[in-house]
């Protein structure tokens, strides 16, 4: 692929890697203050399970302080890819990597770059939510705690910030104490969400967020989205085309491990390049 | 299949299956019924005179003068059966030569049986041991005491074909036509006068050290023995047990050595426990010489390496039950892997990992084969904590086996055995149930 965020044609291999990148910015009214440089660069960016190949050869950029959905069917590698920016694969002993992958001028898979450190600057939520079985407050103080944060007057500004930010704070504020466990699945995603913004990162991460929740939390979520939105780079996997069209305002199309086309959002829904893409967005398949 | 047919299956596997845990609950409840009634007679039972006497000189329970007081009321009595044992051995000096020797064997067996029942007769030497310095100190032995001064038993082996039947002769016509005649049903009559037994409740039994080989006193030292060598082998195996888990479960890759050392593992849990004694002896104390001979410290070592396999498998199918999304969300907010293992993994497995220490604890408890090469004396004194490294000690389940089997008065103590049954029983037992509170109170702190 040779653009970011531009429609691309469906054959990746026939791209020429280190071509520039022409960053296609969103309609005057939509853009955000410093945002649309790029904070991801995925160059010739493979991802293997064992000896499948998840994830074929990326180019791509994720801009930052946007919102990037990434879509496509089920096993198109979407998942594979947003876990390996953060490296959560690591955790999966078969997979590796290769290409690059560079995060603020660094390489997320170089040989000295320490994963700890950068899953404090790259936070993610999950699929399910999945809270400590601890109090709120501990859940939100987890991370800066791991940051040597021990001051209980700085742990409480940050809880609350961060409960704030997610649109938890007056739903729980009289009950931080009690176990993260007891919340409704809806408030457990944003409290998921407030525990990653607590470690304050550059880039969040978003898998399939909403996949678990009922309409009205799901609405939530997307509403918390918006607010973020400007404050943060998010990338967001998922499998509702109606929450990629409404939350993000690029669009990543994965089918079968390559990355078929990447567009602005409204482009890449009104005016697909690809007939794949296409096909998709038009529920031919799912 | 249709309806019918699987309704009636499923009607008499129901049937089939409510009948083996019935059957099991049956079996459970003749086990448990003597062991606990057996089990309380030593700790709650009709204590005599000479139980009070025991414990005022020996553990200086009780009141003084109350127990003078009852010993003031009893001793006319006594009085009197020594006066009559006096009286025929005045009479058995007229006897000619012939009757003298037979009379005086059969008077020592009446005054052997007096002094077992009433304590050392007056005039006697003093008994060197402590066994023959009291009386009977329970009623229902002195019961028993007097049936023997009765009735002399006799075995009919007339017919060599069959095994020789038991009869009781009355004793007093033994002694018919002499003045200790009289004596026999004196006895029968003022018994309880003599010995005034009452309901005693001896917690003693539970905090006493024992007297005399455990013909007198309580189970002390083999209650703190079990203790200290459960415990003593939980320090050195849960830390290790947990840890081995861990490494299991986060860091060991898949291959060859690791599933050799899983194997191991559950190879090891099935070992005969007596192998695991000798191993302790061969290795704790003859090679690397943790003491010079049986010691706490090298039974507690042996017990835990027993129970080392049980707390690791435990701890590991804990650690494996905790939802990988704990981990993926500590890991995603920048934790370290040994962090996340600390804070999140560990805490959210601890329910089952203290089910297993405790299960493993009851067990290291009740073993008896590991101790008995490494750890175990059949009579021994209460140790303090400051010598579990040298001393050996009595321990419950030892003594429970040497009790029955080797005692050479293991007859007259079975209330001894049953109390330490029940007292093993018991800690067992206690073990579990504090293991399934503190395994609710996590649990329940766990889900909020």
């Amino acid at each position: 692929m040779q653009m970011t965020a531009e429609a691309k044609s469906s054959n990746q291999s026939a791209s020429k890697s280190g071509a520039s990148r022409e960053i296609f910015l969103p309609p005057e009214r939509d853009r955000v203050k410093d945002g649309g440089k790029p904070h991801l660069s995925a160059k010739n960016f493979s991802i293997f399970y064992g000896d499948f190949e998840a994830v074929k050869k990326i180019e791509a950029d994720i801009l930052s302080k946007y919102v990037t959905a990434i879509i496509g069917p089920s096993g198109c590698g979407k998942s594979t890819f947003l876990r390996a920016i953060n490296r959560m694969n690591d955790l999966i002993p078969s997979c590796y990597t290769s290409g690059s992958l560079m995060f603020d001028g660094e390489d997320v898979y170089g040989k000295y770059t320490d994963e700890v450190q950068l899953r404090r600057k790259i936070g993610m939520v999950f699929q399910k939510p999945n809270p400590f079985p601890k109090s709120i407050f501990d859940n939100i103080a987890y991370g800066p705690r791991l940051q040597g944060v021990k001051e209980k007057k700085v742990l409480d500004e940050i809880v609350e910030k961060s409960l704030r930010k997610a649109a938890l704070w007056d739903e729980v504020k009289d009950r931080l104490d009690k176990n993260a466990l007891g919340l409704s699945g809806g408030q457990q995603q944003r409290l998921c969400v407030a525990r990653t913004l607590a470690v304050e990162p550059e880039i969040l991460l978003l898998d399939e967020p909403t996949s678990a929740l009922d309409p009205k939390s799901t609405a939530k979520i997307e509403d918390l989205i918006e607010e973020l939105r400007g404050s943060y780079t998010i990338a967001i996997v998922t499998h509702n085309m109606q929450q990629a069209s409404r939350v993000s305002d690029y669009t990543m199309f994965f089918y079968e491990g390559d990355l078929v086309e990447y567009a602005p959002t409204k482009q890449l829904f009104t005016n697909p390049r690809d007939q794949v893409t296409e096909d998709y967005i038009t529920g031919r398949f799912s | 299949m249709n309806i019918g047919t699987r309704k009636i299956l499923d009607r008499s596997f129901t049937a089939v299956g409510l009948t083996s845990i019935l059957l099991m609950a049956l079996a459970l409840l003749v086990v448990v019924v003597p062991i606990v009634s057996g089990g309380i007679g030593a700790i709650f039972f009709k204590g005599t005179i000479e139980h009070r006497k025991l414990q005022l000189r020996e553990f200086d329970n009780g009141n003084r003068e109350v127990l003078d007081r009852q010993i003031a009321e009893s001793e006319p009595y006594r009085q009197e059966v020594f006066r009559m044992l006096d009286a025929f051995a005045a009479e058995l000096e007229t006897f000619e030569p012939t009757r003298k020797r037979e009379y005086s064997s059969k008077v020592s067996s009446v005054k052997d049986i007096v002094s077992h029942l009433l304590g050392p007769v007056p005039g006697e030497p003093e008994p060197i041991l402590l066994r023959f310095q009291y009386g009977t100190t329970r009623w229902e032995k002195a019961e028993e005491s007097l049936h023997d001064l009765m009735f002399v038993t006799k075995w009919d082996t007339s017919n060599p074909e069959e095994m020789g039947k038991q009869y009781f002769v009355p004793r007093v016509d033994e002694f018919a036509g002499t003045s200790l005649a009289a004596l026999f049903p004196y006895i029968e009559e003022n018994l309880e006068k003599m010995l005034l037994p009452e309901q005693t409740f001896y917690w003693g039994f539970l905090t006493e050290r024992s007297l005399d080989a455990h013909i007198f006193g309580g189970v002390w030292a083999e209650i703190q023995g079990t203790l200290f060598l459960a415990i003593g082998a939980m320090l050195f195996a849960f830390p290790m047990g947990v840890i081995a888990a861990i490494y299991f479960t986060e860091y060991a890759r898949e291959n060859v050595f690791t599933s050799i050392l899983r194997s191991a593992n559950s190879t090891l849990a099935g070992v005969p426990s007596i192998v695991f004694g000798l191993f302790g002896l061969a290795f704790f104390i003859n090679t690397i010489k943790v003491s010079d001979s049986k010691s706490v410290l090298a039974g507690s070592l042996t017990l835990a390496i027993m129970i080392l396999p049980t707390i690791i498998r435990a701890a590991e199918e804990a650690i494996l039950s905790v939802p990988k999304t704990y981990k993926e969300a500590s890991i995603g907010l920048g934790s370290t892997k040994w962090r996340t293992i600390v804070t999140v993994i560990l805490p959210a497995a601890l329910p089952g990992i203290i089910t297993g220490g405790i299960i493993s604890l009851g067990r290291a408890a009740g073993e008896t084969a590991p101790i008995i090469f490494t750890a175990a004396v059949s009579v021994g004194a209460t140790i303090g904590l400051g010598d579990v490294l040298t001393s050996p000690t009595p321990a419950l389940s030892w003594n429970i086996y040497n009790l029955a089997s080797e005692h050479e008065a293991a007859n007259e103590i079975r209330h001894v055995q049953y109390g330490m049954v029940l007292a093993l029983i018991s800690i067992v037992l206690l073990l579990n149930l504090s293991a399934i509170l503190l395994r609710a109170r996590i649990s329940k702190k766990l889900k909020g």
